[in-house]
């Protein structure tokens, strides 16, 4: 079924054909390449019809969607495969999808809009003009059909594929008239279908990129062959910000398969060889020396220590406020304060980073897991110096993204390296070591949280300061105006799609003091929402308990005005059985967020042992996306959410020492597995009259909610992640 | 030239001694389904049969199997991806990213093998690989699926699939 990742490897075959494609002249050539399996046998197919950018329809009917977004197990492909195909009324079971490269998009006027694949954006950035897409396909279909009986389109109606003529009962499927389709004027007027008519969109439909999934047919970057391609293992500087001093490529050119010993930038070195194997254990024999540079020293405590002090530094930059927060604290009978903090942490996603570049004075291709294909695009520009014009970004499926894959430094090595070998494919593949070495890190953050409370137990004030590291300094320095990073705000916004405060108080303040290590940062699945959420749920159970009032409670007087927030903390509450006994030794937690457009709640069953061994064995959770697309892979978003944020919560810490991180493989950083997996039980509430994502808010309440159910069951506060550094053995 | 008995069919190819057989597998024979993860058998990525056992292939280094052992991989592990996991795989849409599918198949098909009737303290103690996308649930109840004699409604996940069916 999956003909996602096809067209990128079989552009690379058809190149290799020797009919490659011209830069600005052959986009359409490019897009009717054959499937790969088809490729040798057939060079020349019969091309289908483009009846607009988004849809391809064959003479046999057969349909191609063509998404721009990046599928890396999300789902999107398949969401937006049923958008599009509900507007065009096709026959869901002939439909394929395939991607469109940046460069194609670049020369046709950017018409796919945005490749970029991040903030779970890829549905709710995108709905409107694929459906219109879709929608507009279709009334050129039915036009066409309608031309060719010499009758009004008015009276013909589209279904499953097919044109019929009302009035007389004709029918004629699409494939017989894609071809006139094409040629026909887009029509001005394009209404949408009301999601409640919706039959493929809104459904629980299969993916349509599984099968290959199971069989190991499925072409990842990782796995990429090309005729006469050479394997690549780097290397880079271990402390950030150091550099490449000096190798000794004499050491180990003779080594079986070697071809080359290559400085890559200022700050790396990698081998090339035949098998990536022997390029591995080339480059692990190879004598380097490094300049380790300014942060040879550097520490995650001596870094722990600024943003200690930076809790309270009088300069910071306001996110939320009302009233005056710090006079009603400083006033109040009583004052509640606690401190917490979140830890960096890699990505590591289970494909490791990779790329592969070919490279020729005349035209730089790449083969690539990206979440950008653009960015990838400007990398590969960029690193190969040639115009974008001349540069082409074929995608493949990834094997994880989770944010890191939105960054294109693989790229750009890999088309450095390709450059030295000009007309050879070099196919990049970073170790697992190299990944853990390298990431783009979540953030580190601090966070304390003040309130005031009057005699009658009622919150009167709220003071929230976050000190930490700004994701956006690290890959977008010029979105942070006047020191204001908008995404460390995430979750805690007066309101907006990504991220609004739901708690009322009579005085608030939410400020940041920003604080950046010299460890890159990189937006990690969950992005800030996942600390902010921590920080604000934690707390709100603290003040619960030292109020004497009951979690839910507080959370439902405080979140009075905020409906949406209250209706999925009330679903969770209901389903979990809030207010009954659980199971003897099992306690509960809750929390509840908004963010990446959508409103989630959890609440996690735990029990803690003697030992102190924690046991999570439930989790109910309800989403509130607005619109469901395919409700079956929401619930696979949210278990996945737990798995991730779970991860984090549990053993999730990367550490510095000596300038570098200390964890290198998944022994020193252990993440979630099978038997620690709670039985997760998702709510999908779609509320309707908006879009919002469901790949990363789930992750925000993963945390809170279970570590506030070890509060229940232990009476300890776990303030500082991960749990791994904490016993919850019975004092 | 080495020798390895891979899938049914015995294969001669030149390699170090030391290349452990997951990069056999991949760059020397071309079975790209097993895949890289982690280099130090912790994460199971590149998991395949030796004579029916579930081996990390990352760390068996090809002087330590013996050219008789017979190794299936997921390319290998039935005709068109008809074997009872692949199928309940399949039906309840358990991969998400899909990278680290093949090992868990290889892994679950092996358990199910030795223990028709896992418990879920069997699938705890046998399925120790790891999937960053957290598709565990999905995979428990595969495996629960392929266990029931492949009634897939069992799993109540209700997922129509192109082709008109309903699992």
């Amino acid at each position: 079924m999956n003909k996602a990742a096809t067209p990128a490897c079989s552009v690379s075959r058809r190149d290799f054909l020797g009919t490659s494609m011209a830069a600005g002249g052959g986009l359409m050539v490019a897009f009717h390449i054959p499937l790969m399996g088809e490729a040798a046998a057939q060079p020349s197919p019969v091309a289908g019809a483009e009846v607009n950018a988004w849809v391809v329809v064959h003479p046999d009917d057969r349909i191609v969607i063509r998404i721009a977004r990046s599928e890396m197990g999300q789902g999107t492909l398949t969401g937006l495969a049923q958008l599009v195909a509900e507007e065009l009324d096709a026959d869901w079971a002939r439909v394929t999808t395939e991607f469109p490269t940046p460069g194609q998009n670049l020369a046709r006027n950017r018409v796919w809009g945005n490749f970029s694949t991040g903030g779970s954006q890829g549905i709710r950035q995108s709905n409107d003009y694929v459906r219109k897409g879709g929608a507009t396909a279709r009334m050129l279909l039915v036009q066409a059909a309608a031309d060719a009986w010499g009758v009004a389109a008015a009276d013909c109606r589209a279904g499953n594929s097919v044109v019929t003529h009302s009035a007389t009962g004709r029918t004629i499927s699409y494939g017989k008239v894609a071809a006139a389709a094409a040629k026909l004027p887009a029509p001005a007027n394009v209404v949408l279908k009301d999601p409640k008519d919706w039959k493929l969109a809104g459904k629980r439909l299969a993916r349509l990129d599984t099968v290959d999934k199971t069989t190991g047919r499925q072409v990842y970057g990782m796995d990429l062959v090309l005729p006469g391609m050479l394997n690549a293992a780097i290397k880079d500087c271990p402390v950030f910000g150091g550099k490449l001093k000096s190798f000794n490529a004499a050491a180990i050119d003779k080594r079986p398969g070697v071809r080359k010993v290559v400085r890559v930038g200022d700050s790396a070195v990698a081998v090339i060889a035949d098998t990536w194997w022997r390029a591995k254990t080339a480059l692990d024999a190879l004598p380097i020396e490094w300049d380790e540079g300014p942060h040879a020293k550097a520490s995650s405590e001596a870094f722990a220590q600024v943003l200690k002090a930076a809790l309270d530094a009088p300069q910071a930059i306001v996110g939320n406020q009302n009233g005056d927060a710090r006079a009603a604290i400083a006033a109040a009978p009583r004052k509640l304060e606690a401190v917490y903090s979140y830890p960096h942490q890699n990505h590591a996603t289970m494909e490791t980073m990779n790329a592969t570049a070919r490279y020729t004075p005349e035209r730089c291709e790449v083969w690539a897991p990206t979440q950008n294909g653009e960015a990838a695009l400007a990398a590969a520009s960029e690193a190969s110096g040639l115009p974008n014009s001349r540069c082409d970004v074929y995608k493949l499926l990834l094997g994880g993204g989770f944010g890191r894959r939105g960054q294109s430094d693989f790229v750009r090595q890999a088309v450095m390296l390709a450059k030295e070998m000009p007309g050879t494919p070099i196919k990049l593949i970073w170790s697992r070591e190299e990944d853990m070495l390298h990431g783009m890190f979540h953030p580190v953050t601090h966070c304390k949280m003040s309130a005031g409370i009057d005699a009658q137990g009622n919150i009167t004030a709220l003071h929230m300061r976050v000190a930490g590291q700004s994701i956006l300094a690290s890959v977008a320095p010029q979105n942070i105006r006047d020191g204001r990073d908008p995404v460390a705000f995430q979750g805690l916004n007066q309101g907006g799609a990504e991220g609004a405060f739901g708690y009322s108080f009579p005085h608030l303040l939410i400020d940041h003091a920003m604080r950046n290590p010299h460890v890159p940062a990189g937006f990690w699945r969950g992005v800030n929402l996942n600390q902010n959420t921590i920080y604000v749920e934690s707390f709100i159970d603290e003040l619960a308990h030292a109020t004497g009032q009951d979690p839910l409670a507080l959370r439902r007087k405080l979140l009075a005005n905020s409906p949406k927030h209250l209706a999925v903390l009330d679903a969770v509450a209901q389903r979990a059985g809030w207010g009954q006994p659980a199971a003897k030794g099992v306690f509960r937690g809750l929390a509840q967020t908004m963010g990446f457009g959508s409103y989630v709640a959890a609440c996690a069953e735990v029990s803690v042992n003697d030992d102190g061994v924690l046991k999570i064995h439930r989790i109910v959770a309800a989403t509130d996306s607005g619109h469901a697309v395919n409700p079956q892979q929401i619930e696979a978003q949210v278990e996945g959410s737990f798995a991730y944020g779970l991860s984090a919560a549990l053993y999730g810490e990367c550490t510095v020492k000596d300038g570098r991180m200390v964890q290198e493989n998944f022994h020193t950083y252990p993440v979630l597995r099978m038997d620690e997996m709670p039985r997760v039980e998702t709510i999908v509430m779609p509320s309707g009259g908006f879009w919002g994502g469901v790949g990363e808010p789930t992750i925000a309440v993963a945390a809170p909610a279970v570590l506030n159910a070890i509060f229940a069951a232990t009476g300890k506060r776990i303030r500082d992640l991960p749990l791994k550094n904490h016993s919850l053995k019975k004092a | 030239m080495a020798k390895l008995n891979v899938n049914g069919v015995v294969r001669e190819f030149a390699a170090e001694d030391d290349t452990p057989l997951l990069w056999v597998l991949r760059e020397q024979l071309g079975l790209t389904g097993t895949k890289y993860g982690c280099g130090v058998a912790q994460c199971g990525a590149c998991t395949v049969h030796i004579d029916g056992i579930p081996t990390r292939s990352c760390v068996r280094p090809l002087s330590s199997v013996g050219s008789s052992e017979k190794i299936i991989t997921i390319e290998g592990l039935a005709p068109g991806g008809s074997h009872p996991v692949q199928k309940a795989w399949a039906a309840l849409d358990v991969p998400q990213c899909g990278f680290c599918q093949s090992g868990m198949i290889m892994a679950a098909a092996a358990l199910l093998k030795s223990k028709p009737k896992p418990t879920d303290a069997d699938i705890d103690e046998a399925m120790t690989n790891i999937c960053r996308c957290g598709t565990y649930n999905r995979i428990r109840a595969a495996i629960k699926v392929v266990a029931n004699g492949g009634d897939t409604k069992t799993a109540g996940l209700s997922i129509r699939h192109a082709d008109g069916s309903t699992t």
